[in-house]
């Protein structure tokens, strides 16, 4: 599982990725210059009630706000400090509400439709002699790869916590990166032995998910 | 090297990358868990020069925009870009660039100097100023103070570039040929 799409089927999960994603980035414009609290408190419920149409698993995804909590509040008592409370609350609010809404598009997406709706601003890489071919081949494979070297340093980690672990856990960077390193050797011979990529029909970006 | 080849291992670094965003924070003194996923930009640029390292990181953060939780603490989708570290984000493929670049620049060094050198330029100097522009830019504050904001990174930061130093070292032990920067 390295998505984070909700295979939870609601009405924002079929409209169209490139709609979306062109929803968030006229929102994140027209949200600047606003400078009234109570309109911005009114997006922010608005938001959250877009969360709540979608079901409860997304509402349950909100918890994502919490590594960032300190961080708010810190910007929050600066923004008090230097430029009054209302515009820090402006502020406040309206990261939280750009912040949950582009995470909504997340969460409604899959990984192939968003793809598929980027993988038009490649074109240009073509002057530039890249297919953007490779490029789906290189996204798929990090997808693929990422569980392996997750496994890897938890291996490690165990090793680690059995020889008592207590200081120096960086360490573990050092075999991590050495096995990562072997294992591309070893990828890249797999690959030249099947004749490279040039050859490979239709990469596609496997994430397992259904529909 | 083949195209294929280099590929490959820009994908199997910015998995790598991933993976480093696993390593459990270390609370630092300033009581800013530092994580290891900074440390994972400098080496790709030490390692893999400074062409690949930033299409790596670039890569990587790709991902992460298309929806993969791969940041440290699990965090990915496109709300990363519109919260107040976007910039580090967006500053990680640049800093990947400046420190494969400078490695290069200094591979007559020894590699223990060169790297702390090239990871403080690329990890610390390239990569603040970018995370220090986003977050002036989505907190609308004054230079300093977006600067003041996040200068309690910076220590934790400098203990990660002497740890990419160390890794870069015992690499270049075990697999000399795996440090790009230092063929030839």
């Amino acid at each position: 599982m390295i998505s984070l799409y909700m295979a939870h089927p609601s009405w924002l999960h079929k409209l169209p990725a490139g709609l979306k994603l062109l929803g968030l980035l006229l929102l994140s414009v027209l949200l600047y210059p606003v400078a009234n609290l109570g309109l911005m408190g009114l997006m922010l419920l608005f938001t959250l009630i877009l969360y709540a149409s979608v079901g409860k698993p997304a509402l349950r995804q909100l918890l994502i706000l919490k590594p960032l909590a300190p961080l708010f509040l810190l910007i929050f008592l600066m923004q008090t400090w230097t430029v009054g409370w209302v515009s820090a609350s402006l502020l406040v609010l309206r990261m939280l509400v750009l912040i949950l809404l582009a995470n909504l598009i997340t969460l409604t997406t899959r990984m192939d439709d968003m793809m598929s709706a980027i993988t038009p601003m490649f074109a240009p890489l073509k002057l530039f002699n890249i297919d953007p071919k490779r490029i789906a081949f290189a996204v798929t494979l990090l997808i693929r790869f990422v569980p392996v070297l997750m496994a890897v340093i938890q291996h490690l980690m165990e090793a680690w916590r059995a020889r008592g672990g207590k200081r120096q856990v960086w360490k573990l960077a050092i075999p991590l990166t050495i096995q990562s390193i072997r294992l591309s050797d070893h990828v890249a011979e797999a690959l030249a032995a099947r004749g490279g990529i040039s050859t490979i029909t239709n990469p596609r970006v496997s994430t397992h998910e259904p529909r | 090297m083949s195209q294929d080849k280099s590929l490959v291992q820009i994908a199997l670094y910015a998995a790598l990358i991933a993976a480093m965003g696993l390593i459990p924070p270390i609370p630092f003194v300033t009581g800013i868990p530092i994580t290891a996923q900074t440390l994972g930009v400098m080496l790709a640029g030490v390692m893999l020069g400074p062409w690949r390292g930033a299409l790596s990181m670039a890569l990587f953060i790709f991902v992460v925009a298309l929806g993969a939780p791969l940041l440290s603490g699990g965090r990915g989708g496109l709300g990363v870009f519109m919260g107040p570290t976007a910039g580090f984000a967006i500053g990680f493929p640049f800093a990947a660039f400046a420190a494969g670049y400078m490695a290069i620049w200094l591979r007559r060094l020894p590699i223990f100097p060169a790297t702390l050198l090239a990871a403080i330029f690329g990890g610390i100097v390239v990569l603040y100023l970018f995370g220090i522009t986003g977050f002036k830019i989505i907190s609308g504050r004054e230079w300093l103070d977006a600067a003041a904001v996040m200068a309690v990174f910076i220590p934790g930061d400098l203990v990660k570039a002497v740890i990419a130093a160390s890794v870069a070292q015992a690499v270049a032990k075990g697999l000399p040929d795996a440090i790009l920067t230092r063929k030839g």
